[in-house]
């Protein structure tokens, strides 16, 4: 069971499925390093992308990996809009308030998208959806490999922006010290948004990679949630290294559990280590503060 | 002790209620309200005189069907002798979750993060394990009989309920009045001066999570006598713990009537809109967001907190004036 010809195809399939943990994890980190907030709504929002990306094939006919210029700008408007029109002014300054408002969001996407596609499991057909590349003794799927780059390409884009650009300065600055920033003349609200609606771009570049070779269901986000939090308790809240090695390592942890323990009881390892960082090390692998 | 007088007379309206009527939409009705004012007191004791937001109470929820089913069907045990263990394991896995979370500091969104991981833990384990019949879940063999808590009409179980919903407002009517409510509102209210006058708070929040447990798995094992049938999903998944903590607070979370307001409003906006626009699958959770997003937004203390600023308004304020004493459960504010 312990031999290199098993082990090294499940590694690659974790570390493929850990890259768009990744990009999910690092919209997370984003909003929760800027906004301080936890965003319940971010499985419904991947959810929405998922949707979009599926709307686009099927009505369109739009290739998913083609359709990110589409996606991706349209979940950051969505994300944009939300924080503005919504999560901003429900908020009144407490924490409690913003994690149960992203919850209420996250229940109204939930179910919206079960009323308008009910709950069946959709997914698409691309001629590559069959591909294999042969990688060693490895076989991995076409689409997998696409998403592990895409992924990684998408990360880079983000990490870039936020240590290169204006705005990622702007954002810094907010994350580190709002009132200063604030004197500075930036406007906070608007940097606020930004990051809510880059968070969520982020998940409109996840749902590209990932439709190929996945598949959409109203409840397709809980999936995604809980490992994208466990990766960014993981690497440490507001950590970008963290949330990039943290979701690779759990793309794995998950991989091998399966291999080990069946595909039910091998989720377990990612919980346990969820609650274990939560408990001994809740500032994550790379967290700043104790 | 005007707290006792309203339980009672609230107990006797319901069951009054419960006699009066023979139709069985109307029980139905009264049964289903008064089963999701029970979780949802549950919740308040925990989120709202304690602060601490659970995103999980499925976990104990669950954990009290499963062993109220598995009592009966693999321990052989009557319904009425099943009851308190379910009640009395909930309470222990509310113990165990907050010893590990209250020991190690969680607060806030860590606690809510821990506490959807442990249901989501549970409800694995309940795929993967025989005694709880894995995925398939587990029937509880009809037997109608109030000697098997399983009553022939609809009457009996909203007497249970009601029974049950009358333990849980006597609970929290008590924790409004109590040392050890006090010193539970003091810690959700500010933890560091609640330490430095002497309060210890990891055993107060360790007994307002036992508490709040055990009534949330009175809910479970509720709820598996009257549906007689249980599986992982409905017990661990999401969608209970939602339930609880959104009547809490659209009713008012850290007061004593506000989770069954909530529970009552939210139970018939949940008929209305059936009524009005058909069995459309999620319509009922999309309507508990929006009122939960609204609410929040523009009623931050609950629908009963509008309740008291108008009688605030009209009375000069005098009345909540006498309510200090730290019992009057506010709802934390800035």
């Amino acid at each position: 069971m312990l031999s290199f010809d098993v082990l090294f195809p499940s590694v690659l399939n974790g570390l493929t499925t850990g890259a768009v943990y990744a990009l999910v994890a690092l919209g997370l980190t984003l909003i929760y390093g800027v906004l301080h907030i936890v965003n319940f709504a971010h499985g419904a929002a991947l959810m929405v992308a998922l949707y979009a990306v599926y709307l686009l094939k099927t009505g369109l006919g739009i290739d998913p990996y083609l359709a990110a210029p589409i996606v991706v700008p349209g979940m950051f408007a969505l994300g944009y809009a939300l924080q503005r029109g919504v999560i901003g002014r429900a908020s009144h300054g407490k924490d409690e308030n913003i994690l149960l408002v992203t919850l209420g969001l996250s229940i109204v996407l939930e179910n919206l998208a079960l009323m308008a596609f009910k709950s069946d499991t959709r997914t698409i057909d691309t001629p590559y959806t069959l591909e294999v590349v042969p990688i060693g003794p490895a076989m991995i799927a076409l689409p997998k490999l696409v998403a592990f780059g895409g992924a990684l390409a998408a990360s880079a884009v983000l990490l870039w922006i936020v240590s290169r650009t204006d705005l990622g300065r702007a954002i810094r600055a907010v994350a580190k010290e709002k009132q200063g920033a604030k004197l500075m003349g930036i406007d906070v609200e608007h940097v606020y948004a930004m990051s809510y609606g880059i968070g969520l771009a982020c998940l409109g570049a996840a749902a590209c990679v990932l439709l190929p070779a996945y598949y959409v269901n109203p409840q397709v986000g809980g999936g995604f949630v809980l490992v994208a939090f466990t990766i960014v308790v993981l690497g440490g809240m507001g950590s970008f290294a963290g949330a990039l090695v943290g979701g690779l390592l759990i793309g794995v942890v998950e991989s091998l559990g399966g291999l080990f323990l069946g595909e039910s009881l091998g989720q377990i390892g990612i919980f346990a280590i969820f609650i274990a960082v939560l408990l001994f090390r809740p500032q994550g692998l790379f967290g700043a503060r104790a | 002790m005007r707290d006792l007088a309203g339980i009672a007379v609230f107990a006797l309206a319901v069951a009054a209620a419960a006699f009066a009527s023979d139709s069985g939409v109307l029980l139905n009705g009264l049964m289903m309200t008064l089963y999701a004012a029970l979780l949802a007191q549950a919740w308040n004791v925990l989120g709202g005189y304690g602060g601490q937001f659970s995103f999980g109470h499925a976990l104990f929820f669950g954990t009290g069907a499963y062993v109220q089913v598995i009592a009966q069907v693999s321990g052989g045990l009557n319904a009425w002798v099943a009851l308190p263990i379910a009640v009395a394991a909930s309470a222990s896995v509310g113990a165990a979750v907050g010893a590990l979370t209250f020991r190690y500091g969680l607060k806030g969104s860590y606690f809510a993060l821990v506490t959807l991981a442990f249901a989501e833990v549970f409800r694995i384990l309940a795929v993967s394990v025989d005694f709880t019949g894995g995925g398939v879940g587990m029937m509880l063999p009809l037997r109608e009989s109030a000697a098997n808590l399983q009553f022939g009409s609809r009457r009996g179980f909203v007497l249970l309920a009601l029974g049950f919903v009358v333990v849980a407002l006597l609970l929290t009517a008590w924790l409004r009045s109590s040392r050890f409510g006090a010193r539970l509102q003091a810690v959700r209210d500010n933890e560091d001066a609640a330490r430095a006058v002497g309060v210890d708070p990891f055993g107060i929040k360790l007994g307002a999570i036992v508490l709040s447990g055990a009534l949330m798995g009175a809910g479970g094992a509720f709820y598996v006598q009257v549906f007689q049938y249980i599986d992982p999903g409905i017990a661990f998944g999401p969608a209970t713990s939602v339930e609880a903590l959104v009547a809490a607070i659209v009713g008012g979370m850290g007061t004593l009537w506000g989770p069954v307001l909530g529970a009552a409003v939210l139970h018939a906006l949940a008929e209305a809109t059936r009524n009005l626009f058909g069995q459309l699958p999620g319509l009922n959770m999309v309507v508990y967001g929006v009122v939960l997003v609204l609410i929040v937004t523009f009623l931050p203390r609950g629908l009963s907190g509008v309740g008291r600023s108008v009688r605030d308004a009209l009375g000069g304020g005098r009345r909540s004036a006498g309510g200090g004493g730290g019992g009057d459960g506010e709802p934390r504010d800035g």
